[in-house]
């Protein structure tokens, strides 16, 4: 909602069972950020932030 | 059968009072629905009915194709929280458990037009330049 350069999906797995396969989710909650990059729980925003600037190479 | 409990309903009216812009829930479904689907259509018109600013559209994933494929919705039951703009949100499977307060979060962001995020971070946030696509997979709890 802060830039319109970010989207944010909720993925109910149970009912998407390839997309846990895909991205080989063995916990929950796990994040993936642009296919290249996850990290494991829950997780403070500044970490989240932190996360998606490390995918971006910065 | 109602899924939200009477006592829940008033909860969440009064969490949605603040709410000063309108919500749009857009969901996504099809003509003959799955179990998924059906709930989560509930769950949306149920949750729309809790505040005069919140609106439910219901539309066929598959009738409506184009719409889907516009709104970047690539599998059903989905929710997108949207205001005038499309602030990209979506909810994939029933929010159910841990994921409706969050639901319910996304639409009071939605309807006041305001990230819940502290200052100093929404500014970093803002300096992102290329595209970021987060996808929280979750199960029901």
């Amino acid at each position: 909602m802060a830039n319109e350069r970010i989207r944010g999906d909720m993925v109910e797995i149970s009912e998407f069972p390839h997309l846990a396969v895909k991205y080989a989710v063995q916990g929950v909650p796990k994040t993936v950020i642009n296919e290249t990059h996850d990290f494991l729980g829950s997780q403070s925003e500044t970490q989240v932030l932190r996360a998606i600037q490390e995918s971006l190479g910065k | 059968m109602p899924l939200i409990k009477e006592h829940d309903k008033s909860q969440i009216a009064k969490l949605f009072e603040p709410i000063l812009h309108d919500v749009r829930l857009v969901m996504f479904t099809q003509e003959r629905e799955c179990q998924f689907c059906e709930m989560t259509r509930q769950m949306t018109e149920e949750v729309a009915a809790l505040s005069p600013r919140v609106r439910a559209e219901i539309h066929d994933f598959i009738a409506e194709a184009d719409l889907a494929r516009q709104y970047g919705i690539d599998k059903i039951p989905a929710i997108a929280v949207m205001g005038e703009a499309d602030y990209r949100i979506r909810f994939y499977g029933i929010p159910a458990g841990y994921e409706f307060p969050a639901l319910l979060e996304a639409v009071v962001d939605v309807g006041m037009r305001t990230p819940a995020l502290p200052d100093p971070l929404l500014a970093e946030v803002q300096k992102i330049d290329q595209p970021v696509h987060l996808q929280v997979m979750v199960t029901p709890t």
